[in-house]
């Protein structure tokens, strides 16, 4: 194992670990203040945490707690960090930007200069060398931010929302450019992307509240999810229930699905659905092997070339000329229907 | 003053008396200098300023408040870096006890360096076992400078190291940087105008020193006679001497405003714009349980 990760912070209420492969990349996921920042801080060497322990490639980042005092800076770690924002320094050239690694590291300022322009040139940002970062665009700078943290060596790359600062046309420029780079060193990416996860992750951590929700190879996650928030990402429906036969049994009442493995009765278990296989009808007209819903409308909105009807916590696609035929509204009730055959039901 | 242009104009909010006080205000300065420059005897201007004792003390006064100014920025980064980024209790104490001088009266400061410096005072014995006599010498016009000066530097500092924030020291840092390389290359190039203004603001203040160098420097011509100090003893003896010289000290403050307060030329902090996080996390089944 290249990198062991385990720490908690207690103020931010944060407790996670973790373990990453030589070559992995794993995308952290999940809600605004869940402690992704914290996860990348603390590994950088930015927050100390209250206990806990990680390893690099054989070395101690530190271990605290227990009786144990062992703390490496930040300077000695190799976990260079990518934020959202470019943060090149405003006042070196790109070269000098991406030098300043090397430089750090005792390099001669001649061969740090040659390695920088190396870098730029594998960022396709070998033209900016002499620029400053006010004559940047902001997919330029972020370039040459990502030459600038592989020009360190580091250990562990630590990129946090790296394209959520970028316009549309920088963003997949970058994303292209991150999937080559990662695809042979180890990565810890912060995202509020499903794309990102998909394209340059192995794994995705999904951190809800501090702690890690779910955990699993990205496709997996997506396919099955076990949080909320990964069926969010997913474009899923997610209920949460107690298995009872062929369903669950759920707040809402019991809902029937199928299971790939039977699911033993009375254990906690998910019932999930895509809004595409839910039907709205204005009456309870129930068939038989069917689950219905009865929910007020909260929103309607755009959704490809569909419609998406929320209410009640679910929600459903329809077409516009079906929305146009029921005359839906916000708060009006409606009933949400949908097949058996189409809920899969797995236990948490 | 708000009609003419009212169409183009962006709307201000600014009620109309307000400015017949602003007025009055920017009066309260300027008249003062008015009079003063209406008073001098240009004829004469020439040789006043450059009699002997006048050039004598304006040579003085620049060294002085150039020392000074050397020993503000020496000893002034590293405290305005402490309370920037210091954590650690009394911190706060700390500075309001630096900032002092700031608002204490300077003879008050000049009394309390004779009590230090003096040869009576607290450190008197250690610096005589030395062979040194601070009290009444050049040194003092420093020392004298140097405490009231200080905290000019350490607030513009502070400020600038403040408002920078520490995200790039943190990179530099993750990057493979010691905290001294992160010092020299990275915190001081980034908070260099608010040193620079914070360095012309110190030698101003500096040049100006009057109450704490009479108490604790004295008036020797030559060596602790400033020309704050000049003008004073002129204005008995030669009332057109000291507005001659001290047209000298105005222009020499007008001068350092311009220098401190200038449009900043470049744009450095802004060009990485610190846009919000974008909030969308992906919820179109969202949950319920």
């Amino acid at each position: 194992m290249t990198f062991s990760f385990q720490a908690a912070v207690d103020e931010r209420g944060f407790d996670a670990a973790l373990s990453l492969g030589p070559t992995d990349t794993v995308a952290v996921m999940g809600p605004n203040g869940a402690g992704k920042s914290t996860l990348l801080s603390v590994i950088a060497g930015l927050v100390r945490p209250d206990r806990g322990r990680a390893e690099l490639n054989g070395r101690t980042l530190f271990h605290l707690g227990e009786g144990w005092e062992r703390w490496t800076a930040p300077h000695h770690r190799g976990t260079a960090l990518l934020a959202q924002e470019p943060l090149l320094f405003p006042h070196l050239t790109a070269a000098d930007n991406v030098a300043f690694g090397p430089r750090s590291a005792g390099t001669p300022r001649r061969q740090a200069m040659e390695q920088a322009v190396r870098w730029l040139d594998d960022v396709e940002a070998g033209d900016l060398a002499d620029r400053r970062p006010a004559e940047l665009s902001g997919g330029q700078a972020q370039r040459v931010a990502v030459a600038r943290a592989l020009a360190a060596d580091p250990g562990l790359l630590l990129l946090d929302e790296p394209m959520a600062a970028l316009d549309i046309h920088s963003a997949p420029l970058l994303r292209r450019l991150l999937k080559r780079v990662l695809a042979d060193r180890p990565a810890i990416i912060i995202t509020h992307d499903v794309l990102d996860a998909l394209m340059l992750a192995d794994r995705v951590v999904i951190l809800e509240s501090g702690r890690i929700a779910e955990e699993g190879p990205t496709r997996q996650v997506l396919q099955k999810p076990r949080s909320a928030f990964a069926a969010g990402l997913a474009g899923l429906n997610f209920v949460v229930g107690t298995s009872a036969g062929d369903g669950i049994l759920a707040s809402r009442g019991h809902i029937a699905g199928h299971s790939e493995d039977p699911v033993p009765a009375g254990r906690p278990a998910v019932a999930v659905f895509p809004p595409s296989a839910v039907s709205v009808f204005l009456t309870d007209a129930h068939g038989s092997p069917r689950n219905s819903f009865a929910v007020a409308i909260t929103d309607l909105e755009p959704h490809g070339d569909q419609v998406r009807v929320r209410g009640g916590g679910l929600a459903a696609d329809i077409t516009p000329a079906a929305l146009t035929d029921l005359g839906l509204v916000p708060g009006m009730t409606v009933h949400l229907v949908v097949k058996a055959a189409a809920v899969s039901v797995y236990p948490l | 003053m708000t009609g003419g242009h009212a169409g183009r104009q962006a709307y201000t909010g600014v009620p109309r008396w307000l400015y017949a006080l602003a007025v009055l205000a920017a009066l309260v300065v300027v008249l003062p200098l008015a009079a003063m420059v209406a008073r001098v005897n240009w004829a004469n201007f020439i040789p006043l300023v450059t009699s002997g004792p006048a050039l004598a003390a304006l040579g003085l006064s620049l060294r002085t408040a150039a020392a000074s100014t050397a020993l503000c920025i020496v000893l002034g980064v590293p405290l305005a870096v402490v309370l920037a980024r210091g954590r650690f209790p009394l911190l706060g104490l700390l500075r309001a006890m630096v900032l002092l001088p700031l608002v204490l009266p300077p003879v008050v400061g000049g009394i309390a360096l004779l009590y230090t410096f003096g040869r009576q005072g607290l450190l008197g014995g250690a610096i005589e076992v030395l062979g040194l006599q601070i009290a009444f010498s050049t040194t003092a016009v420093v020392l004298a400078q140097t405490f009231v000066a200080l905290p000019f530097l350490v607030v513009s500092l502070e400020g600038a190291l403040r408002t920078g924030g520490q995200r790039y020291e943190a990179v530099a840092a993750t990057l493979g940087a010691s905290p001294g390389t992160v010092f020299r290359r990275v915190t001081l190039p980034l908070v260099l105008p608010g040193l620079a203004s914070g360095a012309v603001l110190s030698f101003a203040r500096s040049l100006g020193e009057f109450g704490a160098t009479l108490t604790f420097a004295g008036s020797l011509q030559g060596v602790t006679r400033t020309l704050p100090l000049e003008i004073y003893l002129q204005r008995e003896t030669d009332p057109d001497a000291a507005v001659a010289l001290s047209l000298v000290l105005v222009a020499v403050a007008i001068a350092v405003v311009a220098l401190a307060y200038r449009r900043p030329g470049g744009k450095v902090r802004n060009q990485q714009a610190s846009g919000e996080r974008p909030t969308t996390a992906a919820t179109p089944g969202g949950a319920l349980t």
